[in-house]
């Protein structure tokens, strides 16, 4: 008899109580984005205010509208200088670096089916850090010039991930033998990274341990245009993928069955999220917290649809990795701690609140 | 007259190095049947299931449906034509009811689901009965609403045909009859033809039109379960020896007790047993089968 009564209401136009709730599900989605890319303008502005030359949030805000439209408001050169040059840049990057490491930690999580797959526990974090020892302390590098330590670390990546997708490719692997063999491959090349540190001088030293730690100190304007580049093109990539990667999370019979070539999804989406990495990692160093952390907090408000996932895994991150940077630059003013270490710091108290207060819903089932 | 087949198999051959795992399997089925697979573990039942949806490839053999030869077509168009139910199982990341359900819209659809798309999940979710379940996770289910919602987004797949493994495993007996008759009523009313592998003799003789008795990769009997569930034939493929009474016109087994086998027992090999009388000519098709009935 209810049945009856529902049918009818439904053909009728009218919505059932669940296709409600569904529907407020839906807009909760967009509305935690919104809101979290709101909190990174918001933070921006702030953060661009910490520091010793003394700017107002809304001469933050006036200097950057500025740039864009020249002579609008009348904004001191200095200020001008230090929000556009120094400040604004280094938040830039690391907008750019969380939004990439959180995506591709998202989309690895996926395809290998594994909470703890990220860039970092595959060994990729792990290669670059040895391309830059190499380059460091032998100096031996595959490029010469400006790009010795970058080119290192970008190629040392690609090298790491080559590995494990070539074991894919190969060998069929399962995705749990994808993460031991990145796992063992980070060992590996942490080994040598370490007996390279062992024998290197000071300065050497100190070189491998500040880009090992993760630093945005060295970003500048000059870098983001290649950034920007590689994520226009993978990230649209990933993003085109996003209902294989719903339907691969079922497990590779099921989707098969669904009609997705669960092989080919996941060489396609090892290959174009290591570039990101690769990319990223090369500038910034190891920040290895976001990228394993930032799809977590997203799955746990959001539910397990990459269409909204993959996007909202790269807002978390950027806002995470900015929030921790701004702190890490300001705690112990004029000291700037290297980025990765308070990103850690930070996130993994705030990370164990969500896991131990959060909804109580199955995200790892 | 041109007689109907739905699903057809044609020489399946399937197997890693020299033991093949299914050797040379052949049948027919007509449209709206319900037809399961029977026999003792490892007898390949959940192998063939899979080679049919090509999610193993056999070394030889065709598969068609509705003539359409499936080992021609990609991935997509199989999903568009068979959809599969698997056993229900542990997985790593747990999607809601509703999204998970969405998948099996995947063949159909581009990037973005429709508002059509999604209708179609409400509608197979309250044709089932778990419309009130579309928030919940799917790893917090109990195994009977997992299985449901399983055999659901095989439904929004929207195919004529439909592969279940073992869809009752895991299940109390109220379930299992809850099963059964969901995916029995997609048959009749539908007209879905459904091959589901499975485990319990009497389900298989309650709900199938026919049924397929496998035995180490082989068919060895085929046809409407009285005449496939005999105690002849059940003492050979699985080695117990049985009592098979009637009830309500389906033959109902009670085991009696295991025969030793002391593993010199021959196998009998290629000669299907049907109504007890070794036959040749096999493979036969189902659809031969007296009792069963072409739409």
């Amino acid at each position: 008899m209810a049945k009856t009564v529902r049918r009818t209401s439904a053909r009728a136009g009218k919505r059932s109580r669940m296709q409600e709730a569904h529907d407020s599900f839906i807009f909760g989605r967009y509305l935690f984005m919104a809101a979290i890319l709101t909190f990174i303008i918001i933070l921006t502005g702030v953060i661009i205010t910490l520091g010793p030359l003394d700017i107002s949030v809304a001469e933050a805000y006036r200097a950057l509208i500025d740039r864009l439209y020249p002579g609008y408001f009348d904004v001191e050169p200095l200020t001008k200088r230090v929000v556009w040059n120094i400040r604004f840049p280094r938040i830039m990057g690391g907008i750019l670096a969380g939004f990439g490491l959180g995506i591709c930690g998202c989309v690895m999580q996926a395809v290998l089916k594994n909470p703890l797959a990220s860039p970092f526990t595959l060994g990729i974090s792990a290669g670059a850090q040895f391309g830059i020892s190499l380059a460091a302390v032998i100096g031996i590098s595959i490029v010469g010039g400006p790009y010795l330590l970058i080119g290192n670390a970008f190629l040392f990546a690609l090298l790491c991930s080559g590995f494990i997708i070539g074991l894919a490719a190969i060998k069929g692997a399962s995705s749990e033998t994808l993460i031991l063999a990145g796992i063992a491959v980070n060992y590996f090349f942490s080994a040598m990274s370490q007996l390279f540190k062992y024998f290197a001088d000071d300065e050497q030293l100190r070189l491998m341990t500040s880009w090992g730690m993760g630093d945005l100190a060295a970003f500048s304007w000059s870098k983001i245009p290649l950034i920007l580049a590689v994520f226009g093109i993978c990230i649209p990539l990933l993003m085109l993928k996003a209902w294989d990667l719903n339907i691969m999370t079922a497990g590779d019979d099921t989707a098969k069955s669904i009609g997705v070539n669960t092989e080919h999804v996941r060489i396609f989406i090892m290959l174009v999220s290591s570039l990101v990495v690769a990319t990223v990692v090369c500038f910034t160093g190891t920040i290895s917290f976001i990228g394993l952390v930032a799809p977590h907090m997203a799955r746990m408000i959001l539910g397990g649809d990459h269409r909204f996932l993959i996007p909202a895994s790269g807002i978390l991150g950027a806002a995470v990795l900015i929030a921790a940077d701004g702190v890490a630059m300001n705690v112990i003013a004029p000291t700037v701690i290297p980025t990765g270490i308070m990103t850690s710091i930070i996130g993994v108290p705030f990370f164990m609140y969500l896991m131990l207060k959060g909804r109580r819903r199955e995200f790892w089932a | 007259m041109g007689m109907m087949i739905q699903l057809q198999a044609k020489g399946i051959v399937f197997g890693y190095n020299s033991s093949p795992i299914l050797k040379d399997v052949s049948f027919e089925i007509g449209p709206s049947k319900l037809v399961t697979i029977v026999g003792p573990n490892g007898s390949g039942k959940s192998t063939l299931i899979k080679c049919i949806d090509r999610i193993l490839s056999p070394k030889s053999g065709s598969i068609l449906i509705d003539r359409k030869d499936v080992t021609k077509m990609d991935r997509m168009e199989i999903a568009r034509n068979l959809s599969y139910v698997p056993q229900s199982s542990a997985r790593t990341f747990s999607s809601n009811v509703f999204d998970t359900v969405l998948m099996g819209r995947r063949p159909h659809i581009g990037w973005l689901s429709s508002s059509d798309d999604e209708e179609k999940v409400w509608e197979v979710l309250r044709l089932l009965g778990i419309e009130d379940l579309a928030m919940s996770s799917f790893g917090e289910l109990s195994g009977g609403q997992q299985q449901k919602v399983l055999i659901a987004r095989a439904l929004v797949q929207e195919t004529k045909v439909m592969l279940l493994d073992e869809p009752t495993s895991n299940l109390d007996i109220w379930h299992q009859l809850d099963v059964m008759n969901i995916v029995s009523d997609l048959v009749r009313k539908r007209r879905m033809t459904a091959l589901i592998a499975l485990h319990d003799l009497n389900l298989a003789s309650k709900y199938s039109h026919g049924i397929i008795m496998m035995k180490k990769g082989k068919i060895m009997a085929v046809g409407d379960p009285a005449s496939v569930l005999t105690p002849e034939n059940i003492e050979a493929i699985y080695n117990v020896e049985v009592a098979v009474r009637s009830q309500s016109e389906a033959p109902f087994i009670v085991p009696v007790k295991q025969i030793k086998t002391n593993g010199s027992r021959p196998i009998p090999d290629n000669r299907p047993f049907t109504n007890g009388k070794r036959r040749n000519g096999f493979p036969r098709s189902i659809s031969e089968i007296k009792g069963i009935k072409l739409a």
